[in-house]
């Protein structure tokens, strides 16, 4: 009863709004007819697309291959191509310590590590869970909802919640007491700490695309296990031959979907390991972005867009081969 | 009974009724195994964050918040901690008056004219089950969490309303109107799909600044009002709606506005809600953009405040914790509510 | 007030022409049927009236106004579409104030006018239901209350019979015609059922590919199709085509070589310019007589009996084009047993095979009175 109160209140008050509203809209309407008002609902949409999405896609180049600390490209010195050969001086790529800008090749190198770890990690538990959750199983809804939970939360919050349960004293040490192993500082552990972020990463995002590949999974028309059955497939054979190859294009499309994410990778990482610690051994390329241009008043924008625009070409890589996929799925 | 409940089957539920294979069992594990990896890091930190700062940093820790007992004994000023201690193969409370090395000082708090020397290796804290309250209501009052709070409702109330309105209204035109442009204008929304924040954050901070938005609310509010994704959603539910609706209400004499407003908006509730939880939960946990844009601490937003105060209270945990689990509390409420609506949602727009 | 003038309308997207030089004039207070096979551009004709749809050229008048640049809302016209759409998230109250909010009619009157149309409609126990809680049936009758609140000058149907059931169609067809008969306004139907066209028009337009085929009354039009496409459209089942030669002209009319050493005299118009062409002549099922001795050679393939009347199904001797004929009561010929079929001479229609179009039939002969046997 209260409920239906509150909804018809919200209801009086935004048809009061709108009252309001429509008089001088209509009076558009008059004025440009009927013919034109698609051009008026666009507007306020276009409007702040332009300002906030496409003027700063065409100012991005731009921005790359100028210099000097000014925020504006009016006051900026063109420097041609200096940014991007700052970036890629490098005597062998594979010491990052031999590269003019070494911190950007170690978030290279850190980056692709993590984006392999991670996309193969989290592909393998979400399509491990979404094959279980397949299953006419008891309490599935259940189940669903609990993987899916992490994805609800914050970066942030997930990041403290993480670091205070891998703290010195946190109850993952107290496990590890009393299995008589001694404590250990795992985020001040460049390896702890690098495998953790994977750890926390996929505990994040898991849940995401276990519910994508589940959709997947039960778009299978149930016939076709039917047919199965009654051919006397082995369940593996099952799996093997009908569902893993049926399933093939939305593993895919996660595949790419998972690896545009994870280069993007930035805010629980952040906040786990304190801004990429310890040294710089959880340093990823957007933090590397970051920091160029609003970290410490370096304002190195130039540097940090010409990052950007190298990212941005791999993103758009990953994402026309997804788009490719995804039209391919629909035909 | 045959409609009557049976927990053992249902327990037992399995592929192929009445036999449990070794798949079931690992199937189980792993569902098992995975609850607890997702629950017990938050539990455990909604645990922590009623630890007193005397007992959040003790190891090993104890599961649940506990706190020593004190007693007032006769002849003392201050209240005493209670312990057990172990004398003489006999075990017995006590009061702790000092402690010197090794050794401390022990009274009997029924008899405090005595005191005893005892080995601390003997003795054990005496404790309760405790609420540290304050962690809560510290933060609340003394620091800025309040305003942080105050922002980020702010903030994604009114980033929401927008949203919902700007993106429906473009929604309504891409869908329900032939006009020259539309397919071009469609396919421009959609295209910034493929550009993420991340790639254009420097130039986008530099329009901020160049409008006049930066360190305010409205400049983490108003860039991300228009959404392809939301104008995606809508769109296609819009297409669902019959023609001759719009037809009817035309005949009917309603004006353009009108429909969008009294027809199609209400048709459109229920994929209103679903982006509307889901812009609740984008902007509720926003980071990267608001730690760009705002610079001045009476502007932090929740994630940007905690942010800040994880590199301040570095060793308070018990404060960190306990706006963490502020901040937690919405999201886990929005999740228990609308979990079925969310997941069916991501499963049918594939977004996040 | 509800007369309409169409005018040399014509309707293109982009490079399709889907309406040719449309004129046509329709009287205040009749009922007009626009009937046509699918794609004939019946429906966009009627949405053009409406002003939902924009005309390439020509001019429309409602009332004497010229609607050409007014809005739906401003030509004083309601609809009724074949979903009907009521709009799901109003009760049946709103959906029928919506309009007269719309045009800010006071609340009293609205009330008053839903009131009067409930009543007329038998609506009343369902005006605080939703739409999705009512029947086809109910729908169906919300959706013309809605039309009928706004008392508009003329009313469009596009097709609102076509979600019902065939027993509640029959029921809602006499309920419109009432209607129709209790409120006297302007009515225009669209269909592509015949049996609505034949039952419910005092005046139907028969389209085909965005033309006009023929403008009349049910019975002109059935006793006197203009063309191929008229004759064989209305009537069912469908007119038999039987090829012919004319052979002779005289005064009561031509006469016409069937084949098989038959001959028949018409009461069409004499022309001697005609003897020598192939001709095809038109009958209905109703009107052969049958008999054992005399006329044309029929081969009985099946029959179906309704008990009261019976269709039999057959072919002249020697040909393939089925040929179908009316029986009144039941009446079992054995298949492959022959009958001999002559039609009634006043009711031979005859066409032209080159231009389609019928050969006018001598005015005298004519004798509506008993037209429908």
């Amino acid at each position: 009863m209260r409920l239906l109160e509150v909804r018809d209140m919200i209801g009086r008050l935004a048809g009061l709004l709108m009252g309001i509203v429509e008089a001088p809209i209509n009076a558009l309407e008059g004025f440009m007819g009927r013919k034109r008002m698609p051009y008026l609902f666009l507007a306020p949409n276009l409007l702040l697309f332009g300002i906030f999405t496409f003027l700063p896609i065409a100012i991005a180049a731009g921005y790359a291959f100028t210099g000097g600390t000014e925020l504006f490209v009016s006051d900026r010195p063109f420097v041609g191509f200096d940014n991007f050969r700052q970036l890629l001086a490098c005597e062998d790529y594979l010491r990052p310590g031999s590269c003019r800008e070494s911190l950007f090749w170690t978030a290279i190198w850190n980056t692709l590590w993590f984006v392999a770890f991670n996309v193969t990690a989290t592909l393998l538990a979400a399509l491990v869970t979404a094959l279980i959750l397949n299953r006419a199983i008891a309490a599935r809804g259940f189940f669903r909802a609990i993987f899916f939970y992490p994805v609800l939360l914050s970066p942030v919050v997930i990041g403290l919640i993480w670091k205070w349960f891998l703290d010195r004293n946190g109850l993952l040490n107290a496990f590890l007491q009393i299995l008589g192993v001694p404590p250990e500082i795992f985020l001040l552990d460049v390896g702890w700490s690098r495998f953790f972020v994977v750890v926390v990463s996929v505990w994040f995002h898991m849940g995401f695309y276990t519910l994508i590949l589940l959709a997947g999974l039960q778009a299978i028309p149930k016939d076709l296990y039917e047919a199965a059955a009654i051919d006397a497939a082995s369940p593996r054979r099952t799996l093997l031959r009908i569902t893993l190859p049926l399933l093939g294009p939305n593993l895919l499309v996660v595949l790419i979907l998972l690896m545009i994410r994870s280069v993007q990778i930035f805010d629980e990482a952040w906040v786990l390991t304190n801004g990429g610690g310890p040294g710089t051994a959880n340093s990823f390329i957007v933090q590397y972005i970051y920091q160029m241009a609003f970290g410490s008043d370096l304002r190195l924008f130039g540097l940090a867009s010409a990052a950007s625009v190298l990212m941005g070409l791999v993103l758009l890589v990953l994402t026309l081969i997804q788009l490719r996929l995804g039209r391919k799925m629909e035909s | 009974m045959s409609h009557g409940f049976n927990p053992i089957g249902f327990l037992t539920r399995t592929r192929r009724p009445g036999r449990i294979e070794i798949t079931d069992i690992l199937s189980w594990l792993w569902l098992i195994a995975g609850t607890l990896a997702v629950l017990v890091p938050v539990v455990w930190a909604g645990l922590s964050s009623f630890k007193p700062a005397a007992e959040i940093t003790r190891f090993p820790p104890t599961l649940l918040p506990r706190t020593a007992v004190e007693t007032s004994v006769q002849g003392y000023e201050k209240p005493l901690s209670l312990w057990t201690v172990t004398i003489d193969g006999k075990t017995r409370e006590m009061a702790m008056v000092r402690r010197i090395g090794l050794k401390a000082q022990m009274v009997d708090p029924q008899s405090p004219e005595a005191p005893v020397s005892v080995d601390v290796r003997a003795m054990s804290p005496v404790q309760k089950l405790t609420a540290a309250t304050e962690n809560y209501t510290d933060p609340l009052t003394r620091f800025d969490f309040l305003t942080f709070l105050k922002n980020s409702v702010f903030v994604t109330f009114v980033a929401t309303l927008l949203t919902l309105i700007v993106n429906a209204m473009a929604a309504f035109a891409l869908s329900k109107y032939r006009f020259r442009g539309k397919n071009a204008i469609f396919v421009l929304i959609i295209s910034t799909l493929m550009i993420p924040l991340t790639v254009v954050m420097v130039p986008a901070y530099l329009v901020v600044v160049g409008v006049g938005l930066v360190d305010s609310l409205w400049g983490i509010i108003i860039p991300t009002v228009a959404s392809p994704t939301a104008v995606f959603l809508l769109r296609q539910y819009m297409l669902t709606i019959p023609d001759e609706l719009i037809e009817a209400a035309r005949v009917d004499a309603a004006s353009e506005f009108r429909i969008f407003w009294r027809i199609i908006l209400p048709l459109t509730a229920p994929a209103l809600a679903v982006l509307a939880i889901f812009s609740v939960l984008w902007r509720w946990n926003d980071f990267l953009w608001p730690l760009i844009v705002l610079s001045s601490r009476e502007n932090f937003t929740l994630q940007v405040g905690l942010n800040a105060f994880q590199g301040e209270f570095s060793v308070q945990w018990h404060y960190i914790l306990a706006m963490t689990f502020l901040s937690l509390l919405p999201v886990t409420a929005v999740f228990l509510f609308l979990q079925k609506y969310i997941t069916t949602g991501i499963a049918g727009t594939g977004m996040k | 007030m509800g007369n309409l003038k169409l005018t040399n309308i014509s309707k293109s997207f982009g490079a399709l022409t889907v309406l040719h030089d449309i004129n046509l004039s329709i009287d205040d207070g009749k009922f007009v049927v626009f009937v046509g096979p699918s794609g004939c551009g019946k429906s966009t004709l009627l949405r053009i009236i409406a002003g939902l749809e924009d005309i390439t050229t020509g001019e429309i008048e409602i009332s004497g106004r010229d609607v050409v640049h007014l809005s739906p809302a401003e030509r004083k016209i309601a609809m009724v579409f074949q979903s009907y759409a009521l709009y799901p998230h109003m009760s049946v109250r709103k959906n029928l104030a919506f309009g007269l909010e719309n045009l800010r009619f006071k609340r009293d009157e609205i009330e008053v006018r839903i009131n009067e149309a409930a009543r007329m409609l038998a609506i009343e126990p369902y005006l605080d239901r939703k739409p999705r809680q009512l029947s086809g049936g109910q729908r169906q009758r919300v959706a013309i209350g809605r039309a009928i609140v706004r008392n508009p000058d003329i009313f469009l149907f596009d097709e609102p019979l076509s979600n019902l059931d065939a027993a509640l169609r029959v029921q809602t067809r006499a309920e419109i015609t009432k209607l129709h008969r209790d409120i006297k306004t302007t009515m225009i139907y669209v269909t592509h059922d015949q049996v609505e066209a034949m039952t419910m028009a005092d005046q139907i337009v028969v389209l085909n590919s965005g033309r006009i085929e023929q403008v009349g009354t049910p019975l002109e039009l059935f006793e006197r199709p203009k063309n191929l496409f008229v004759a064989g459209f209305l009537g069912s089942p469908r007119m038999n085509m039987l090829k012919a030669t004319v052979i002779g002209m005289h005064d009561d009319g031509m006469t016409l070589d069937m084949g098989y050493g038959t001959t028949w005299t018409t009461g069409i118009e004499p022309d001697t310019s005609m003897i020598g062409k192939a001709v095809l002549a038109g009958v209905r099922p109703a009107h052969f007589s049958v008999s054992e001795q005399d006329g044309l050679p029929f081969v009985v393939q099946y029959y179906e009996s309704l008990g009261t009347e019976t269709y039999v199904y057959g072919t002249l001797e020697g040909q393939s084009d089925q040929i179908i004929i009316h029986q009144a009561g039941h009446f079992s010929p054995a298949p492959g047993s022959r009958l001999k079929i002559t039609p009634l001479p006043d009711r031979l229609h005859v066409f032209d095979p080159e231009t389609g179009l019928a050969i006018p039939r001598k005015a005298k002969q004519r004798d509506e009175a008993h037209a429908f046997a």
